[in-house]
């Protein structure tokens, strides 16, 4: 075995991230401010200036693999990254007066935060069974931290139990269905996978262990019938983590399915296809029938994720190029809409109320009309009505599924989607039909408000002009 | 293209842009938002006028086109253009929300700036599905519509606003989901969404049936068609008058237009089989829902469920045409029955619009909708009364009113394909002019009834003018209704090209 020199200019992104851990981990020590400024702006341009790295490091180049094939760099890894890092910005500039106000504001949040960040980094460039699992690691363990951050909450702390032990159930699993793999293929390099599932030897071995992998991604992903642990997570944590897990991590397991089950297992779509349609209606059906008796937002929210990943397995079912960069384009408006969701139930809360449930949304049409027009975008967006970017994430999806003839599933998913239209538009009753007697003026942070404008604009913006953002998943997908 | 400018963009844009600008303006202000509303309106009708005369009379094909690549990874065009069909309808969608504007003058009192930017909005939405050439373009701005009219019932509707409002949404949400994949599914077909190109694909029938279902599901719920028309008479008794104007005068056509833009001419050979269907379902609407309005208790109602007759007499007319080609194989008797449904399209979008004023005055004096609590009206409202009566009987197709016009030539085709069939349209005119005068004769005349009614006053200036305008139109169309019929008639002609070949 020759020793090659890898090329760390290629993993910039992720060094920089793991330096900036350690940067940030030493200035908060000597952040005499409560407020742990130094680690919240210090952790914004560490992802920002991520962005830029991964932007140029990996986006328009050559797929290439370094670091003894453990490590990819492509368009594809560049968008993930981009969009993690991105979302991560919104929801923890949205969640630091929250913190505040429940004298959680520690520079820990952020670290955990910037962890999640180069766990699902080190996710998004994976091509290596090991690699992906390192990062899956990275970043649950700091998750699993962040639901319990609050610890005095008693809820909280049942969340994080939860979460944690079905968490690392599904990593068992996961990591059951690997070992398999590696059992078939004889490596752990993806490429050396994918070779070895196109020549077809020990395959009904390698189907075994897609199927634990499978089992682990849609546990990660909170797919029905794997999906018990979200309404109870979303609701229990704090509403700044829960807002933090429910959007970037959703994008990293979408990275875990690219790499695990397309790069590496794409030749044995046939069989994770059928896996993948129950996963698909099981959440439309779970996701959009539990969200309508809901009266607590954040369960709400939680169900109606399910019913989102729902939609965005059905890109994957297709198989092809366009379903995968379908279900891209709709990880990111997903992640775009929930954090925009959380941001909204964060404004409305203040010390002492959580704004959790469905009714502590009504008359906020008297008491703000520019944040009820930005619920009213993110609600329309999350049913798919036109004019927000909803609508095509639900459009491209439809239209590859019927591209390759599966006209039968998109009736069955446009129908979940008229059931889902009923809670998303009982959010707005409250917001807009219902009246208060003496509606409080809001007040927000200014911060916090052009975040709120930032969200609601790009889902109108991107609603109204998606070509690019449809281009950019097509490229990275390879199209 | 009008000397350059592009007129359709303009129209669309306009009311949208100043939507939004009467909701920034008229925050703090409401006379500033309804100053401004109405300049954006009037400016929109003056751009629609110029859109009458600019248009070119004979010709058949589109016209105003603007055409540009919008999403390009699936050859969705930003593509806009107006035939004879389309034409019309974007006009009386300016004309109607410039009524709305002035109607809800100084009787929209909660939150009047997002009342009339909500109305602005749905103007340009709605100019947007008449001259939308591109499926897409199209789907997305017929879907787009829903969102201002939820909010105009939800928030400022009556007391069962909240299970009205749900109730459209979700019907008609229901029904636009299934086109979408439809359209979806054409394109696999064509390679692109554009609608011309959607003409004359050649789909297996069993398709071409789906396809037909899909595009039902759509616009039968719009029209609103039996037995899914149960949605619009909550929906108009709960919306404020501004909302059922807009409703009854320019949705409903929405979905009419949609028979004629994309399902005669997509799938002609299932319109044709399942005309039975269409035509079954029509003349129950004629007959059931005339006979339904008569004993309705409700002002808004009795003229909801009118409106759902009237449609069904459209739609009637829109699908006979396969039966009269049949029975006479006469050209001129089936292109009678098209022109004669969207004439009657087009003077329904007065007539109603008028109707809905009329109980939104009595409304405003009042606060009743039951017919049972006036009486005696005339006694006290000469004028208003004069109007009411007038439109009623317009509403029952009155010659030298515009909906007698349209009534006509449906009728007189029908009885091309048979007699029964036009016996049983003709039914349309017993019960509209039973269940119109009879309303009068409870509202209108007699004594009066109690002290309410004994504190009338009558129509102001503003509701005059109002009023009067759509006087002035109906009597227009009613006696000279040669101006509208050919501007249609050639691409009406062409559409019928494309549905029934000529051997």
């Amino acid at each position: 075995m020759n020793f090659e020199m890898p090329q760390f200019a290629m993993a910039a992104p992720e060094i920089w991230l793991g330096v900036m851990v350690c940067v940030v981990l030493i200035a908060d020590l000597f952040d005499r401010s409560q407020e742990s400024r130094v680690a919240f702006f210090l952790t914004q341009a560490t992802l920002l200036v991520a962005i830029g790295l991964a932007v140029n490091t990996h986006w328009g180049v050559e797929r290439s693999i370094t670091f003894n094939g453990m490590y990819v760099s492509d368009s594809l890894a560049a968008v993930l990254k981009m969009t993690v890092a991105g979302l991560s910005v919104a929801t923890l500039g949205y969640s630091r007066d929250y913190l505040r106000q429940r004298d959680l504001l520690k520079g820990e949040f952020y670290l955990l935060a910037l962890m999640a960040n180069l766990g699902m980094f080190v996710m998004a460039s994976a091509s290596s069974l090991l690699v992906l699992y390192v990062g899956l690691e990275m970043l649950s363990l700091s998750l699993y931290a962040m639901v319990a951050f609050d610890r005095d909450s008693r809820l909280g702390a049942e969340a994080a139990m939860k979460y944690f032990v079905l968490g690392a159930l599904s990593s068992g699993m996961m990591l059951y269905g690997m070992s398999m793999i590696y059992g078939a293929s004889g490596s752990l390099l993806i490429d050396e996978i994918a070779a070895q599932a196109a020549t077809g030897d020990h395959l009904l071995l390698m189907g075994f262990g897609m199927t634990f992998a499978l089992v682990g991604v849609a546990f990660k992903f909170g797919a029905a019938p794997f999906h018990m642990w979200i309404p109870d997570v979303y609701q229990g944590a704090p509403t700044a983590a829960t807002a933090f897990l429910g959007t970037a991590p959703k994008v990293a397991a979408l990275a875990l399915f690219l790499r695990l089950l397309v790069d590496g297992l794409g030749d044995l779509h046939g069989q994770w296809q059928a896996m993948a349609i129950i996963l698909a209606v099981g959440s439309l059906a779970i996701g959009n029938l539990f969200a309508l008796v809901q009266t607590n937002l954040k369960r709400m929210l939680a169900y109606s994720t399910i019913s989102h990943i729902g939609f965005l397995f059905l890109g994957l079912i297709a198989g092809t190029e366009e379903g995968y960069a379908a279900a891209l384009f709709y990880a990111i408006s997903y992640g775009i809409m929930a954090s925009g969701a959380f941001g909204m139930i964060i404004l409305l809360s203040h010390r002492g109320f959580e704004a959790e449930m469905i009714d502590d949304m009504r008359g906020l049409n008297d008491r703000h009309s520019g944040f009820a027009l930005v619920m009213l975008l993110l609600m329309f967006s999350m049913a798919g009505i036109p004019g927000t970017v909803g609508f095509y994430a639900k459009w491209l999806v439809l239209q590859s599924l019927i591209d390759t003839g599966m006209v039968w599933l998109a009736v069955v998913a446009v129908l979940f989607a008229v059931i889902g239209a009923f809670y998303y538009l009982r959010v707005l009753k409250a917001v807009y039909f219902d009246r208060l007697d003496a509606p409080a003026p809001l007040e927000a942070p200014m911060g916090q408000r052009a975040i709120v404008a930032v969200n609601g604009g790009a889902i109108l913006v991107l609603g109204l002009f998606p070509d690019r953002l449809i281009e950019i998943c097509q490229t990275a997908l390879g199209l | 293209m009008l000397g350059g400018w592009p007129l359709l963009s303009l129209l669309i844009w306009l009311p949208i842009v100043g939507g939004v600008g009467v909701l920034l303006a008229g925050r703090d202000n409401a006379d500033r938002a309804r100053w401004s509303a109405l300049a954006v309106s009037a400016l929109t009708l003056l751009l629609g006028v110029a859109l009458w005369f600019g248009f070119e009379v004979g010709v058949a094909g589109m016209q105003f086109v603007e055409r540009a690549s919008w999403i390009q990874a699936f050859g969705v065009e930003y593509y806009l253009g107006v035939d004879g069909i389309s034409m019309p309808l974007v006009v009386l969608t300016a004309f109607s929300t410039l009524l709305v504007v002035v109607a809800a003058w100084d009787v929209v009192r909660y939150k009047p700036a997002q009342y009339l930017a909500a109305f602005l909005i749905m103007e340009g939405i709605m100019i947007g599905v008449f001259s939308a050439l591109d499926a897409i373009l199209f789907y997305v701005f017929f879907e787009a519509m829903l969102i201002p009219m939820f909010l105009i019932i939800g928030i400022w509707g009556g007391p069962n606003r909240i299970y009205a409002t749900l109730k459209f949404f979700l019907y008609t949400f229901l029904g636009s989901v299934m086109m979408l994949i439809a359209l979806i599914y054409l394109r696999t077909e064509a390679g692109s969404f554009a609608i011309p190109d959607l003409y004359g694909l050649a789909l297996p029938f069993t398709t071409q049936v789906l396809v037909f279902l899909a595009f039902l599901a759509a616009f039968a719920v719009k029209v609103p068609m039996f037995p899914v028309h149960t949605w619009l008479p909550d929906a108009h008794v709960e919306a404020p008058t501004g909302g059922s104007v807009i409703l009854a005068a320019i949705t409903l056509k929405i979905g009419g237009y949609g028979f004629l833009r994309f399902s005669l001419p997509i799938v002609p050979e299932a319109s044709m089989a399942l005309d039975w269907l269409l035509i079954s379902l029509s003349l129950i609407a004629v007959v059931y829902i005339g006979l339904v309005a008569m004993v309705q208790e409700d002002l808004k109602k009795l003229i909801a469920y009118s409106s759902i007759a009237h449609m069904g007499f459209v739609t009637l007319a829109f699908f006979l045409i396969f039966r009269i080609v049949a029975a006479s194989g006469s050209r001129d008797a089936a292109l009678l029955a098209l022109e004669g449904g969207l004439v009657q399209m087009i003077s329904h979008g007065f007539v109603s619009a008028a109707m809905f004023l009329c109980v939104g005055v009595l409304y405003d004096r009042m606060h009743t909708r039951r017919i049972a609590d006036y009486g005696g009206v005339a006694n006290r409202m000469p004028v208003f009364a004069g109007l009411f009566v007038f439109f009623a009987m317009a509403n029952a197709g009155l010659p030298g009113t515009s909906g007698f016009v349209g009534e006509f030539m449906v009728i007189l085709a029908s009885f091309q394909a048979g007699f029964w069939y036009a016996a049983i349209a003709g039914l349309t005119l017993i019960l509209g002019a039973a269940y119109s005068l009879w309303m009068i004769k409870r509202v209108v005349y007699g004594e009066v009834r109690n002290a309410e009614v004994d504190k009338l006053r009558d129509v102001n200036p503003r509701e005059r003018l109002l009023l009067g305008s759509l006087v002035v139109v109906v009597l227009l169309f009613g006696l000279y209704p040669a101006p509208l019929i050919n501007v249609m008639a050639p691409s009406l002609d062409a559409l019928f090209g494309i549905v029934v070949p000529t051997p």
